[in-house]
């Protein structure tokens, strides 16, 4: 199998979960109720412990220990989509980006259960149970904060719109595509995105939110190559500033 | 939780002397009996507001201890770190839940304290107004605080009030694994490079004295009164859960080699007491009245949070009007 796309695809999705489940963490403690601080951290200790896996995964076909690849990489080394690594914002964004980014991983995890690399459809079938309970969440915020008084709504649909091109990023093509479709690794990031809209657009339409046209939707690209926004280097200073402050002490 | 040294009210005689007698004989013979108060029974007034005045207090702790810690979540130093420390602090606010609701079957709405938490009214635990500098300060806090708390949960677990009895015993578990959590962090900076075990050793020494306060004022100074004691609302006075404390972690702080900053300290194995420096009382009343290292710090993150979540509560409160959102869980 080509391990070089087998190590692309690992990368991304190790880097997607620890991203956002760092910024979910930032939530805890100060949430909209404290219900939601419980949520966001049981959700961030998900994402995280799902970046684990593939970390072990990556460590296992040669790379470096997971603390390592995970706190020891500048912004340029990591392949996650920009959108995960946007600040959290006000509770509608983080709602918005909760939404559309677990609809994507939980059918990529779906999609990774079919692998034919073993590996992947280990971690797809043993984590898209998880996933599927955060778009529950996600999807019970939608309805609620969506069908709520016209304020609420235009302020959701705002975001919505602002969340859009970067929520396209999330399937920016990878150099392997076909090599990942050709051996049966993965079915393609267009194959997902197809998917995606209809089960966003699904989840949409019990809203008073609308889906504009996608087509004219410029996404943002460039997080699948390390070429991020300005928000990532500080995430990442900050998430390694105490395990780099003494480098090759245990802790 | 937190929430040692609770601030009760001075008991007012006069309140007790308004009570049906025979109905306070009943309910005194009740406890003695160790039965449990349930939230529609019969209980003097007194007791109801003693009980929302320390659940409240206990449940303040827990948000507001959520916060020095959870600064260190995002640069908790590596996966197994920042795992476990997620964990923990998600089960802190967890405990903040079952409290505010354990105080509601009393008759006090959760937005009401925290309504009283924000404007100061009511108080929560005073050492969470001292700053975690380090890593080294959340390593103490979840490991040593903790453990203090567990000296007054499990000690109040026992007490006379049904719904905060089972919230406890609840927390008292999770705890469990708070306090191993704790221990492990703190040791790996005990015994790790010159420059770890500094670290350890200089959180020692800013921590000592907040947590010896932490359990309250001396049994002497302190104006609790013998009747919380008979009513089984307070079940051990502070200097016996102090002392309780330095009986089991003094031993395990010594031994990790970390030096504790007070000459004085040691074991008088005559009375079998600990004798100490007493800390500072006077700072400890000045800091609980709000003038403390990071007393608005605490709140104004508080109100913030309160502030930046209103427009969700209220687009709720929208969607379904006739459903309230907090649910009572004791
Ligand atoms: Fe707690
Ligand atoms: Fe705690
Ligand atoms: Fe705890």
């Amino acid at each position: 199998m080509n391990i070089d796309a087998i190590k692309d695809l690992a990368y991304k999705m190790a880097d997607d979960q620890l991203i956002i489940g760092h910024r979910h963490s930032e939530w805890i403690g100060l949430g909209p109720l404290l219900e939601e601080d419980i949520a966001f951290a049981s959700k961030a200790q998900d994402k995280v412990g799902q970046s684990l896996a593939f970390y072990k995964l990556l460590e296992a076909l040669g790379g470096q220990d997971p603390d390592t690849l995970a706190f020891g990489r500048t912004a340029a080394g990591f392949h996650n989509a920009i959108f995960a690594e946007l600040p959290n914002g006000e509770f509608d964004f983080s709602i918005i980006r909760h939404f559309l980014f677990d609809t994507a991983e939980f059918i990529r995890f779906e999609m990774l259960a079919a692998s034919a690399y073993q590996g992947f459809s280990n971690l797809g079938k043993k984590f898209k149970g998880e996933v599927q309970y955060h778009i529950l969440h996600a999807n019970e915020w939608l309805q609620q904060l969506g069908n709520s008084d016209d304020k609420t709504i235009a302020r959701m649909q705002n975001t919505l719109d602002y969340a859009l091109p970067y929520a396209l990023g999330v399937f920016e093509p990878s150099k392997w595509e076909e090599a990942l479709l050709a051996e049966g690794i993965f079915a393609g990031e267009r194959e997902l995105q197809a998917r995606w809209e209809e089960r966003v657009h699904a989840a949409l339409k019990q809203t008073g939110l609308t889906l504009p046209s996608l087509t004219t939707v410029e996404p943002v690209y460039g997080g699948r190559y390390g070429q991020h926004s300005e928000h990532l280097q500080p995430l990442l200073d900050e998430m390694g500033e105490v395990i780099n402050s003494e480098p090759g002490a245990e802790w | 939780m937190y929430g040692g040294g609770y601030l009760f009210e001075k008991t007012s005689l006069d309140l007790l002397a308004d009570e049906d007698q025979e109905k306070l004989a009943e309910f005194e013979a009740r406890i003695d009996r160790g039965e449990k108060i349930e939230p529609h029974d019969w209980m003097p007034k007194l007791y109801r507001r003693q009980l929302i005045r320390m659940i409240e207090q206990h449940a303040h702790s827990e948000i507001i201890g959520a916060l020095p810690e959870g600064t260190w979540i995002t640069r908790a130093p590596g996966f197994k770190r920042k795992l476990g420390l997620m964990a923990k602090v998600q089960d802190e606010v967890g405990h903040a839940q079952l409290l505010y609701s354990a105080a509601e079957t009393l008759g006090k709405s959760r937005e009401e304290m925290i309504d009283d938490l924000l404007s100061g009214r009511s108080k929560y635990s005073n050492i969470f107004n001292y700053p975690a500098y380090t890593w080294a300060d959340s390593c103490f806090i979840s490991w040593l605080v903790d453990a203090g708390a567990i000296v007054n949960q499990v000690a109040n677990s026992k007490g006379s009030y049904g719904p905060y009895c089972r919230a406890l015993e609840r927390i008292c578990i999770e705890e469990a694994f708070h306090l191993k959590f704790g221990h492990h962090a703190v040791t790996w900076l005990a015994t790790g490079t010159p420059k770890q075990k500094k670290m350890m050793q200089e959180a020692l020494n800013r921590w000592w004295y907040p947590m010896l306060q932490f359990f309250g004022p001396p049994d002497k100074e302190s104006a609790h009164s013998e009747v919380l004691m008979r009513w089984k609302v307070k079940i051990l006075s502070n200097d016996e859960t102090r002392q309780q404390w330095l009986d089991m972690y003094v031993p395990k702080i010594w031994e990790l080699g970390l030096t504790i900053p007070d000459d004085k300290l040691k074991k008088n194995e005559e009375t079998g007491k600990w004798e100490y420096t007493e800390p500072d009382w006077d700072e400890f009343v000045k800091v609980i009245n709000g003038d403390g290292p990071c007393n608005k710090e605490r709140l104004a993150v508080r109100k913030t949070a309160e502030k930046r979540g209103e427009w969700v509560r209220k687009a709720i409160l929208a969607t379904s009007p006739s459903k309230e959102y907090v649910t009572p869980l004791a």
